[in-house]
Parts: structure tokens; C-alpha cells; sequence
């Protein structure tokens, strides 16, 4: 059930030393079936992704596409593209946040609180991802749609303006991204609380002032790995998604992955590729530099 | 203070906790009260009134239950192939030292750290350059889901397996057990629920797919291709029905599993 | 039909460092052997490699006339009881304890199983499973488990090592009950030197991948070979001195101007600078200037700094005029007054409760390792 929390802590357990070493031809061949699985199915389509990306941008399906090179498709697909590129990037950030300001209490509570309910909570927080993804963006738009009682909620409450709404906004595609990566930022999350040994945590309370320095000082910096776990599973598949802003939003707020689809839709593959390619590496380069920063270079 | 401001005080982290929980349950709501809509008009984002009709005849919408079914076969074979391939590495990856072993993890953890957009775009432009683009379909899917169920695959399979202890396997070894014995006797019934969990993901994943399997679908539908193309038209109610029933289904499963590891623990 | 187990010229090298360094080693058919040392000596590579769970570098191990240096585990006549039991999980008791039985194909395994269930006295557990059980149980069933295929070697690894001080001197009595009864050879690693001298007929003392010193526990403690087997089994004053001749059946040996006697026997060394041993207990303490008769060693002029009374006896600590603190043990006999803090005394002991040792060797051995 916790798979996806295991996501994470999978990456911090060291292996145990295996029994009998000198067996590496069966290790070879037990990675044989999957790793070629992947390379022919990863690695050799992201390699004709790019050159996909360097097609002459005026060919098409029908005459075929020419490899010529066309390195100025990433200038062009850029001009063009800019916007709704920084807005994947920004929108996939505010997701971010909110997951981590959501999820960490969530994580906190069933971790430290739950006691023996802990399993059960452990287990809604994934059973809801066992209805359809977009049945379950479709609902968020009825949620929030212009007569439906959240909108009505806040305009009572005067945080809403009389003419306000939620539907077709940015709010609206945020709140569905939030809603649907918050599960990857919240097992992590919890995998790595649970780890926390309690004593460290009384220790906190024993030697520092109140429980928010203990949770400052000993807490959060122990929580540290499953923070950039969490964050890194929702920042990525946030910042391509796009069910969410054809659902929610309105062509205002297009991101990225809209367009990419569009134009393979189209058949205007090289700029769709271009455009794939810049997206990859955009993401690879933040997140090297966040890890970096985060210094946990062990996430793998 | 009062009784309930000092209950709140020191349950604050619960009671937020639990907020977000509902904020994970409200859309839930939403799909199980209008699998009971009887819509008055084609567009249903209203509830027009209560209906048992849905539950009766769920394949009504001409194409919906092909798509399930679809899917359904799909994410079952999806689920064997990338549980039997990923458990097979998962192995190799704790039982085994090679060279290149980290250099194998990071290839394995990638596909979980790319975009799904990126990684549908590049195998579509695999099967256009090699020739496979007008004969996208029922396959191309099944390869797109097994490459990207795998590394949960492995990854969850390695953790179960990383946290057992190795003296297990030791111990059927000094009892008689030999290689092939240890291994089903002891390795295999202690590493089971993590494949279970691993299969569970993956066919959860592979039913779940839009983003991936919209691109190398060509003109086959899949459940989530289906709601996506009603969501452009009318939302025919039926659908509401299917995610509902996928809930409870999910649901069953958590509370058997709980009500039997609770009835182990006390007995 | 058990037969002695022999280790030859054993060597096990790991990745940077020799755990077990060109041991040799006999254990006597029927003898209950334990492997004394601190953590790291080599004790439990030594008996993994005898279980088959290590293959050593270099050396073979026989069983009687029987070769087993390359037999797998499980072609061997030897079962273990695992440091933290392992038990498997997804098995009752019952079935964790036939489970040897099963996989040798013995028919009719059940009454063995019920019986081997009653010798370690949990006949009503067999449907439960290991974590529904105390420490103490599931160490009986480790137990049960692995001596139910009648091996002709028991290998033990730090077995009471979770248990709590009363229980494991409770299994200590028992493991030496059931060894007496099935009457197989067990060999039993342990750090608790308390353990191993209340259970086992003979104790090898390991160190650095080296046995330092085998023997029965009474011969370790009486007549230590090393300065680490008399700082870690037990407790040792070891004084510098230096050989300055000989007489009769003893040494002479001058401590810091005076001169004590030390029987030949009792000697490693027989010229030069040499550690005097003497056991704490072996010590005794008087008022300054009483008269001690001939063939009592003394020392004079000593000053008692500390006093801890511990029930059954009083331990001193008396500062010799260069400083060395001793340690002294002493019955509370009630046949005198104890001493206080300031006292003036003089020690004497027996010569042949005496030994000397190679100076050569550091004082401080095995001290810091007992736990």
C-alpha cells in the first residue's frame, strides 16, 4: 500500500552486504529483461526525441521530416513558447509549496500522532488515487464552478469579490495540481518522519525551549530527506502536466504540456520535440542545482 | 482556556491533518453523489436528481465499457510484465555487487524523475522515426505503461527487499534449505508484499495514464482517453459510476488488509 | 558418533583488514567450547566460517575425518543459533522448528517436533509466531530449532546477548542443563567472560583475529598467559618489576627496590623487565609495619585512597609509594575492622597466587574492552 513512501525510503537504505559475492553474471542477467526494457524504451527514445528536435521544423508527416540539424528550432519554439514555459515552471513551484505546506502537517500527523490509526490514515491518503485522475480533476471543476458552494463560501466571507470566481483562473489550476501531486509530497514525507527516533524529539524538548524550536532545530533538518523527495515528485510531474489547465483553466493559463500535445497532435513535430527536449532539460538543471544545494546527493 | 480551545490546542497537528484529508476526500464526494445524477441537460456539472439508472447500466455510453475493458487488460498485462522484469532487478540491485551498480540506480530511478509529457513525446518520436506511427495502438501502450511501471517496480520490490534481514536467509541455509529451497521457502513468501505493493502501483499507474498513452494511443481508447474525450462534450454520469466503483474496490482492499493484520496482531 | 572439530591454519581476509588470522583450533567431541573476546576479534567470523556462512581464505576445517572447508551450509552436520534469533516471520513456531526436518525429508517429523517443543518448555506456543513472543521464548525456539536435527555441532552466537541480566543467567544454567543431556558438541561465541566461564568446559580467548590463550576457565584465571586475558577475564594488578636471579623453585624479582618471589611454574618470562600479576582477591592488606612470616611477599608503605563496600566484600584502591594504585578485594568476614580512606598499610600475597608476563606487552590490554 505505501509503495510510493517507499519511493523514498528505498533510496536511504543501504543495502545490506549480500551473502556470496563472485556471482555477477546472474546479477547481469537478472538486470538483462528490465534494463533492456528500458534502454530501448527510455533511453533510445529520448535520444530520437532530440534528434526529433532537430528535424527541418517544415516537414511533415505525409513528405516525412529531413534530420538537418535545425539547432534553431530551440530559438524559434522559444520565442514563441517563453510564457507558457515560465508558467509551467512557476505554476509547478506554487504546487510545490502548497504540497509541502499541506502535506507536512498531514505527514506529521499521521506519523507522529496517529498511533494505531496510523495505517488506516496511511491508507486514505492513497485510496483516493484509485479513482481516475481526471475523474477526479473533472469533480474539482464542479467543486469550483461559479454556482457551486466554495465559491459562494468565499464570497460570504468577503474573500471573494460579488463578481468573483474560481473556475478558469489560476487559483483553480493550482488548487487541482496541489490536490493531485500532494500524495507523492506526503509518503515521503512520512517515511522519513516515521524514521525520526521519538527520544531525539523529547531530547528537543528537554534541552531546547518550546516545541516549535524542537521542531526547527531537530524535526524539520531530520525530515530534510523526505522534503526534497516529496518536492522533487511534485515539482516534476506538475511542471508537465497539462489536464489540469485544459480542466480548470482557460488558454490564459496554458502550460507547457498543452502545446507540446498540441503540436504532436499537429504533426509539428520537430518544434514539439524542441520544445520536450527544453522542457527535460530545464527540469534536469533545477533540480541538479536544487540537490545540490539541498546536499543530498543520496537521493538515488 | 476552554475544554474545546485547549482540545484543539493540543491537537492542533491532527486536526490539521485531518483537513487535508477531507481536502483528498472532497472531489471523492463529488464523483460518488454524481454517479447518482440523473442530468437534465447533456452537460451534467449540476445534480439534477437522484438516479439508481447509472448503477444499472453502467455500459450504456456507447464506448465506455470498451474502454474500461481496454484498459483492464492493458494495466493486467502492463502489471505482469513490469512486476515479473522489476522484481528481477530489484534482486540484482540489494543481492548483487556489479560494476556499475549506482550508474544502474540512477538509470532506473530517471523515468520516475522525468515528466510524463516527455516521456510520452520521445517514444511517440521513437515509433514516427522507426516507422511504427500509424500502427500506434494496443501495443505501443502496453510497452509505453510496462517502461514506466517499472521503476516503481524496483524501487518498491528494494526496499522491502533492503529491509530484510539477510541472517533469514542464512538461518534456511544452515537448516537444510538449499539455494533454490531458501529461496522459496523464506526469500520469496517475506518479499511478497512487496510485490503485492509493486503490482498494486503498477496497475493502479497503467489504468490511471493519460498523458503518456494519449500520444501513443493512436486511435485506441483507453478509459482515461474515454473521460478525456467526454470532457470536451457531455460527462455522461456512468463514468462517475466506474470511478466510484474503483474507489470501493481500493477501499475493500485497505480495509481487509488492516481488519486481517489487526485480527494477526491480537491473536 | 560426534567427532572433534578441527580448524587448521584458518585465515580470513576481508576487504582491507584479517579478521581471523592462521587459527588453529581443536574442540573435543561433547565439550561445551566457548570463543571469549571483544567486539571485532574474529570470535563470530571463526564461527561462521565453521557454520559455512564464510568461506575462509586459507586453512580447512575438518569434522573428525570428514572435510567441510568447502561444504555449503546446509550440506553440513552443524545448525546455528543466530545473534537475534532469526526466526522466520512468516512461520508459526511449530513450523519454524520443523523446519530442518522438512527440507532433509524426515518422515514423521511431528512427535520430534512436540518433543524438541517440550525440552525447551513451549509445547503450547506452536501456533504462534515469532513476534508474538518474549526474547526469552524466541531464544528457546532458536534453540529448539536448531537442536531438534541433532547436529554434531551446536554453534551458539552471542545467543543471551537480548536478554535481560536475570533471564540469561537463567538460560546460562539451562544451556549447560540441555548440553549435559543431548551431549553434543557446542560451540558458543560471546564478549560476557561471566558467560562463558559459567557455561563452558573450555574457553579460547580471541584477540586481533589470534587465540590469545586456550584453556578450562580455572587455568585462564589462575594462570593467565597474556596481559589481555588477565585485564579481560577478570581483573589484574600487574606491577613492573624486573628479574634479578632465582632461587629453589622460584624467581626472584625486584619490584621498585624490594624484592618477591615467584614460583618458576607460574612464569612466561625467565630474565628481564616482566609484569607482576596478582589477582585483587589474591591481595591483602594490613596495618603498616605488622610482622608477615617467611615465604609472604610484601610490599610496604602504602596509603588505601578509596573504599567502595559492595555487600559480599569491600574493594580498596592503596597507592603504592610510586604512585600505582592497586586493587584489593577483601571478604567482609566481619573478622576485622574495614580500613578507611588515608590508611597506612602493607600488602602481601602468596607467592603461587603470583604470575609474571612479558613486559613487552601493553598493560593496559583487554581493559577497556570488557563490557
Amino acid at each position: 500500500m505505501s509503495a510510493v513512501g517507499q519511493l523514498s525510503a528505498a533510496s536511504q537504505t543501504p543495502a545490506p552486504p549480500p551473502p556470496r559475492s563472485g556471482r555477477r553474471l546472474t546479477a547481469y542477467l537478472l538486470l538483462l529483461p528490465g534494463g533492456l526494457w528500458l534502454l530501448l524504451f527510455f533511453v533510445v527514445p529520448l535520444v530520437s526525441l532530440l534528434a526529433a528536435s532537430l528535424y527541418d521544423p517544415n516537414g511533415s508527416i505525409e513528405d516525412g521530416f529531413s534530420m538537418t540539424w535545425s539547432f534553431g528550432n530551440f530559438a524559434d519554439t522559444m520565442a514563441d513558447y517563453a510564457r507558457p514555459f515560465g508558467r509551467s515552471l512557476w505554476y509547478a513551484l506554487l504546487t510545490t509549496a502548497f504540497c509541502l505546506l499541506l502535506g507536512y502537517p498531514l505527514a506529521y500527523a499521521i506519523a507522529m500522532k496517529a498511533g494505531r490509526w496510523k495505517n488506516l490514515m496511511l491508507a486514505l491518503v492513497i485510496a483516493p488515487f484509485f479513482t481516475s485522475f481526471l475523474i477526479r480533476t473533472l469533480s474539482w471543476k464542479l467543486l469550483l464552478s461559479d454556482n457551486g458552494f466554495v465559491v459562494d463560501a468565499l464570497k460570504w466571507l468577503h474573500i471573494l469579490g460579488p463578481d468573483g470566481r474560481l473556475l478558469a483562473t489560476t487559483a483553480a489550476v493550482v488548487t487541482g495540481l496541489t490536490y493531485n501531486f500532494l500524495p507523492f509530497m506526503v509518503l515521503p514525507l512520512y517515511a522519513s518522519l516515521e524514521k525520526i527516533d521519538r527520544r531525539l524529539i523529547e531530547a528537543g524538548g528537554d534541552l531546547f525551549a518550546g516545541p516549535l524550536t524542537t521542531f526547527r532545530v531537530v524535526t524539520l533538518p531530520l525530515s530534510m530527506p523526505g522534503v526534497v523527495a516529496g518536492t522533487l515528485l511534485t515539482f516534476i510531474p506538475a511542471a508537465g502536466d497539462y489536464i489540469n489547465a485544459q480542466l480548470l483553466g482557460t488558454p490564459k493559463q496554458r502550460m507547457i504540456g498543452n502545446d507540446i500535445q498540441r503540436l504532436f497532435s499537429a504533426g509539428a513535430y520537430p518544434t514539439a520535440a524542441a520544445l520536450s527536449v527544453t522542457l527535460m532539460a530545464a527540469i534536469v538543471v533545477l533540480v541538479l542545482i536544487y540537490v545540490r544545494r539541498a546536499g543530498t546527493d543520496d537521493l538515488v | 482556556m476552554t475544554r474545546v480551545g485547549r482540545f484543539i490546542g493540543q491537537h492542533l497537528i491532527m486536526v490539521l491533518g485531518l483537513i487535508v484529508l477531507l481536502y483528498l476526500f472532497a472531489p471523492i464526494v463529488v464523483v460518488i453523489l454524481m454517479s447518482f445524477n440523473q442530468p437534465k441537460g447533456r452537460l451534467s456539472y449540476t445534480f439534477d436528481g437522484f438516479t439508481w439508472d447509472n448503477w444499472a447500466n453502467p455500459c450504456q455510453p456507447y464506448g465506455l465499457c470498451d474502454a474500461v475493458s481496454t484498459s483492464l487488460r492493458i494495466g493486467l498485462l502492463a502489471t505482469v510484465v513490469a512486476t515479473a522484469l522489476g522484481t528481477l532487478m530489484a534482486f540484482a540491485m540489494v543481492r548483487h555487487r556489479f560494476r556499475g551498480r549506482s550508474a544502474t540506480n540512477l538509470f532506473i530511478f530517471l523515468p520516475m524523475a522525468s515528466p510524463e509529457i516527455v516521456l510520452g513525446s520521445s517514444l511517440l518520436a521513437l515509433f514516427v522515426s522507426s516507422g511504427f506511427g500509424g500502427r500506434l495502438g494496443f501495443w505501443t501502450i502496453l510497452i509505453a505503461h510496462v517502461m514506466f511501471c517499472l521503476s516503481f517496480v524496483v524501487v518498491t520490490v528494494k526496499a522491502r527487499l533492503a529491509g530484510m534481514d539477510s541472517r533469514l536467509e542464512q538461518a534456511a541455509m544452515d537448516l537444510y534449505a538449499n539455494e533454490w529451497q531458501t529461496f522459496w521457502r523464506v526469500t520469496f513468501p517475506l518479499v511478497f508484499p512487496g510485490i503485492m505493493a509493486a503490482a498494486l502501483l503498477s496497475f493502479s499507474l497503467s489504468f490511471d495514464d493519460f498523458i503518456i498513452t494519449n500520444l501513443n494511443a493512436g486511435t485506441t481508447v483507453t478509459f482515461p482517453m474515454y473521460v478525456w474525450g467526454s470532457a470536451q462534450r457531455d460527462i455522461p454520469p456512468q463514468i462517475n459510476v466506474i470511478g466510484t466503483a474503483m474507489f470501493l474496490l481500493a477501499l475493500i482492499f485497505v480495509l481487509a488488509g488492516e481488519v486481517t493484520r489487526r485480527r494477526r496482531a491480537r491473536s | 558418533m560426534t567427532s572433534d572439530l578441527v580448524l587448521e591454519g584458518i585465515s580470513k581476509q576481508f576487504a582491507g583488514h584479517r579478521a581471523v588470522d592462521n587459527l588453529d583450533l581443536t574442540v573435543p567431541a561433547g565439550s561445551f567450547f566457548a570463543l571469549l573476546g571483544p567486539s571485532g576479534c574474529g570470535k563470530t567470523t571463526t564461527l561462521r566460517m565453521i557454520a559455512g556462512l564464510e568461506e575462509p581464505t586459507t586453512g580447512t576445517i575438518r569434522l573428525g575425518d570428514d572435510e567441510i572447508t568447502g561444504l555449503r551450509p546446509y550440506k553440513r552436520p552443524v545448525n546455528t543459533v543466530f545473534q537475534n534469533y532469526a526466526l522466520f516471520p512468516h512461520l508459526d513456531i511449530f513450523e519454524n522448528v520443523a523446519f530442518g526436518l522438512k527440507r532433509r525429508k524426515v518422515k514423521d517429523y511431528k512427535p520430534k517436533v512436540e518433543e524438541m517443543l517440550d525440552l525447551v518448555e513451549l509445547n503450547d506456543y506452536g501456533k504462534r509466531r515469532p513476534g508474538q513472543l518474549s526474547g526469552g521464548q524466541q531464544q528457546r525456539v532458536a534453540l529448539a530449532r536448531a537442536l531438534i536435527n541433532r547436529p554434531q555441532v551446536l554453534l551458539l552466537d552471542e545467543p543471551l546477548g537480548a536478554l535481560d541480566l536475570k533471564l540469561r543467567r537463567q538460560m546460562q544454567l539451562e544451556l549447560k542443563r540441555i548440553q549435559t543431556e543431548v551431549g553434543i558438541t557446542f560451540v558458543h561465541v560471546t564478549h560476557d567472560q561471566e558467560e562463558a566461564m559459567t557455561m563452558a568446559d573450555t574457553i579460547a580467548v580471541m584477540n586481533g583475529g589470534l587465540i590469545e590463550q586456550l584453556g578450562s576457565p580455572a587455568e585462564l584465571y589462575d594462570l593467565p598467559a597474556t596481559t589481555f586475558v588477565a585485564n579481560f577475564l577478570g581483573q589484574s594488578n600487574l606491577i613492573r618489576g624486573a628479574i634479578i636471579g632465582q632461587a629453589d623453585e622460584n624467581l626472584i624479582v625486584d619490584v621498585q627496590g624490594r624484592k618477591v618471589l615467584v614460583p618458576k611454574a607460574r612464569c612466561r618470562v625467565t630474565e628481564g623487565e616482566v609484569w607482576l600479576g596478582i589477582r585483587p582477591e589474591k591481595v591483602f592488606l594490613a596495618p603498616a609495619g605488622t610482622e608477615e612470616g617467611d615465604g609472604v611477599n610484601q610490599l610496604l608503605g602504602a596509603v588505601v585512597t578509596d573504599v567502595s563496600y559492595v555487600g559480599v566484600s569491600t574493594q580498596y584502591l592503596a597507592k603504592l609509594p610510586w604512585g600505582q594504585e592497586l586493587t584489593v578485594f577483601e571478604q567482609n568476614t566481619g573478622a576485622r575492622d574495614t580500613f578507611r580512606a588515608g590508611d597506612a598499610v602493607d600488602l602481601h600475597w602468596r607467592p603461587a597466587h603470583s604470575f609474571l608476563l612479558d613486559a613487552a606487552q601493553d598493560a593496559l590490554a583487554g581493559v577497556e574492552d570488557v563490557e
